[in-house]
């Protein structure tokens, strides 16, 4: 029992934190961000440069699928590098979920046919998961509304609550309508999918698995640095900012909303390593902690983003501002992957059973 | 990082279980479950001296004073043992959590050889002398004095909500030592006996009905010199050390009382169908998820061994749990119902449910409030201005 990083863990985040902070710019994201098409929400220089310098892409991914070994601790410990610049990356779709879905469920085959492509950035997937979904034979019938960066999608990883499939976006009878999106670092497309031909994945029931855990840790870890930046900054301007003669952060009102979000902020921290580690060492309290980290981590995010607005006053509000940027991702992460409320009802059934 | 325990540790824990299950299914069964602080004093006395003899009474401190030089992950593993086994909380929390780590920390060696092996054989039990009617979340404001003649401490003054005086051997008290000084300055730490004609205790009852704190008077009470820990002028530093104990691995075992507790609520809830009230079930949850966050905060913060930076899971820790303690409790009291608000007997005493409901509003209040944590971690932790003093 040791719930530190190891000296290897501590220095992919600071690698990590590095390479985001100085190319993950507020300016580089709003370009990404006013992008249309293909390049909708993503930083296509920078996504290269993480999956081909930084060699990172790989992590939590075995390396007998072609990927660079390590656990869901280091995947987390790069999401959460990535969450705090808000950076306009594919990173969940293509590889929290759909990298992981294909490691964990798709044949050597079809690994080896699609995860060099994803690891290196040269094909983006988009992870598609309707339960509505319909198979008939290898025909999918359906729509899903939410894809993550689905208008970029060369591939999708298609979901239903019993099967999964890929289906390649240019394939006939495949729709992908691109969404205006709130969060436009990561914009939505709808997928319609009438009787368009999917390759079942071997496993299904372990792809989609996988896929959660590794999803809902990914955007938990996203969600706890995005609420330490939005902490970090908002002290910053408390600090500086001077009214009514001193500090603002001199006054009590302000500095215990502070405290109070710094106290949120270390649980989220404990929920998400908890849950990656947890998910590595195959612990029987994983599927809880998943559950936990997810609704936790949103909601603190959502908490803190909010509270940076606010404390900024006016200037908050503006577009000029990164509040937003943080307060719309926050609010994005709240919704995918299964409510707050949803997370905590599966907890409740594991304590508590069903509703009789 | 790594949540498992190794194999060694594994049968560590059943040797933790094992002994503490046959204590408490043999001669200590009269007080195996019991949850209230104040109750059964001689006995529990008598099982803190059953530890000692054990060795199983401080397992964390070094052998050559009454422990086992146990590693971190066997201190958690006892702790959690313990809990769990039903053994009712240590009347000695305060001499083995803030009393012997202070010693350890700031005595002399002689201090230590006369203090540490006593309070791990469990035969000297401690009580904390801090709060005085003037000076509660403003400690650096007592005026208890004391002043030095021939050779000894006379100290005269009165401490307030003291927690188990009435059943402690010694009591560590701040005192205002220089004549005329103010705040921080001019304070020094006397261990004290109890039992002598200088110091009287009064019960004060709480609203649980219990009297765990009291108030301590001293009048001309006497403290030999050799008692002193530290210099002259030192308390307020080995006061704010006692206080950084506060956060030990003791945590864990608080933390299984806690899971206790819990798991009486969801019993609770399935027994009357409140289980089945999906805003219920949202909190449960939440209550669930908040105590397991508390663990694995509690395993960064005592895991952690750089202590160059503000370590955020220690510095926040307090707050997390008097807060999920106190939700917890009107949690159990929207599951109850009015069934909570009524008991069996003629006497003013509550089941565990109600009584966390009552008790758990003081968890927000003593070793510092909910609102001087907020100020300690937004200037410690955030770096920003300090609380401006006035002059009142
Ligand atoms: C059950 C129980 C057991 C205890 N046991 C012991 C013990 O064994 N030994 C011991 O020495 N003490 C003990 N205490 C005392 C405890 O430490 C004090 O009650 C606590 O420090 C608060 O002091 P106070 O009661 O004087 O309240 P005050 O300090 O007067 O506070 C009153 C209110 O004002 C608020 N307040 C005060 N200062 C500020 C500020 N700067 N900013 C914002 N708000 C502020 C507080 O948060 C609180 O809400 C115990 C208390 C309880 C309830």
């Amino acid at each position: 029992m040791e719930f530190v990083f190891t000296e290897e863990q501590a220095m992919i985040g600071e690698t990590a934190r590095a390479f985001f902070a100085e190319n993950a710019t507020s300016e580089r994201t709003r370009k990404a961000m006013a992008a249309t098409g293909q390049d909708a929400g993503i930083d296509r220089e920078l996504w290269t440069a993480f999956c081909q310098e930084l060699g990172l892409s790989g992590i939590g991914i075995p390396e007998s699928a072609g990927g660079a070994g390590l656990g869901l601790v280091e995947l987390a410990i790069i999401a959460e590098a990535a969450g705090a610049q808000v950076a306009a990356l594919p990173m969940l779709g293509s590889l929290a979920l759909s990298a992981q879905a294909l490691a964990a469920g798709g044949s050597a085959e079809q690994q080896a046919a699609h995860l060099p492509g994803l690891l290196s950035g040269a094909v983006i997937a988009g992870y598609v998961h309707d339960a509505g979904i319909t198979a008939n034979g290898s025909s999918l019938t359906g729509s899903a509304g939410f894809a993550a960066h689905g208008s970029s999608a060369q591939l999708f990883v298609v979901t239903s609550n019993t099967g999964a499939w890929l289906v390649p976006a240019d394939a006939p009878c495949v729709t992908v309508t691109p969404l205006t999106t709130m969060d436009q670092t990561r914009p939505y497309a709808r997928v319609t999918l009438a009787a368009a031909q999917g390759e079942p994945l071997a496993d299904p029931a372990a792809a989609i698995a996988a896929a959660h855990r590794a999803g809902f840790v990914a955007v938990a870890a996203e969600a706890l640095g995005g609420a330490q930046a939005a902490l970090d900054r908002t002290v910053a301007y408390a600090r500086e900012r001077v009214q009514f003669g001193r500090p603002i952060g001199s006054f009590q009102a302000y500095k215990h909303r502070l405290a109070d979000l710094m106290i949120e902020i270390e649980q989220a921290r404990s929920a998400v390593y908890w849950a990656a580690c947890a998910v590595d060492e195959g612990s029987e309290e994983a599927a809880l902690a998943v559950h936990a980290a997810k609704s936790f981590a949103a909601d603190t995010f959502f908490l803190c983003a909010g509270n940076m607005i606010q404390l900024h006053g006016g200037i908050g509000f503006t577009w000029e501002h990164d509040a937003h940027l943080y307060f719309k991702r926050a609010r994005a992460i709240q919704s995918m992957l299964g409510s707050g409320e949803w997370h905590r009802e599966q907890v409740a059934t594991m304590i508590l059973g069903e509703v009789a | 990082m790594k949540l498992g325990f190794s194999a060694a540790d594994e049968l560590f824990r059943q040797e933790c279980a094992d002994w503490l299950n046959a204590e408490m299914a043999g001669e200590f069964r009269d007080i195996k479950g019991i949850t209230k602080l104040t109750a059964s004093p001689e006995r529990r006395k008598e099982w803190e001296q059953r530890l000692g003899e054990a060795k199983w009474g401080c397992i964390g401190w070094p052998e050559q004073w009454g422990g086992r030089n146990a590693t971190l992950a066997q201190q958690v593993i006892f702790a959690e043992e313990y809990a769990r086994a039903g053994v009712p909380g240590r009347v000695n929390h305060i001499g083995i959590e803030l009393a012997g780590p202070t010693i350890l920390a700031f005595g002399s060696e002689e201090q230590k050889r006369r203090f540490l092996p006593d309070i791990a054989a469990g035969k000297t039990i401690f009580c904390q002398g801090f709060s005085e009617p003037g000076a509660g979340s403003d400690l650096a404001s007592v005026r208890t004095k004391g002043r030095l003649e021939n050779g000894a401490w006379i100290v005269n003054g009165q401490k307030i909500w003291t927690s188990l005086a009435h059943i402690s051997d010694w009591i560590f008290v701040v005192t205002r030592t220089e004549e005329g000084s103010k705040g921080p300055k001019g304070l020094t730490f006397l261990m004290m006996e109890i039992d002598q004609p200088g110091i009287e205790i009064r019960g004060i009852k709480q609203i649980n009905g219990d009297a765990e704190f009291n108030e301590t008077f001293f009048t001309d009470a006497r403290c030999p010199a050799d008692s002193m820990i530290g210099a002259v002028g030192d308390g307020w530093k080995i006061a704010m050390g006692l206080l950084a104990f506060e956060r030990g691995v003791s945590t864990l075992g608080q933390q299984m009382a806690f899971r206790n507790e819990l798991d009486e609520l969801i019993a609770a809830a399935k027994a009357n169908s409140a289980a089945s009230n999906p805003l219920i079930r949202q909190r449960i949850a939440k209550a669930e998820i908040g105590l397991r966050l508390m663990r694995y905060g509690a395993l960064r913060m005592l895991s952690n061994t750089d202590h160059s930076k503000i370590d955020g899971a220690a510095l926040t820790y307090k707050i997390q749990w008097a807060t999920w303690r106190r939700n917890l409790g009107e949690l159990a009291m929207d599951v109850l119902g009015q069934a909570g608000e009524v008991t069996e007997g003629s006497e003013y005493e509550w089941d565990t449910l109600p009584n966390l409901f009552l008790y758990s509003r003081a968890d927000t209040i003593y070793g510092g409030t909910n609102q001087i944590q907020r100020n300690l971690i937004a200037e410690r932790g955030l770096g920003l201005p300090r609380e401006p003093r006035g002059d009142v």
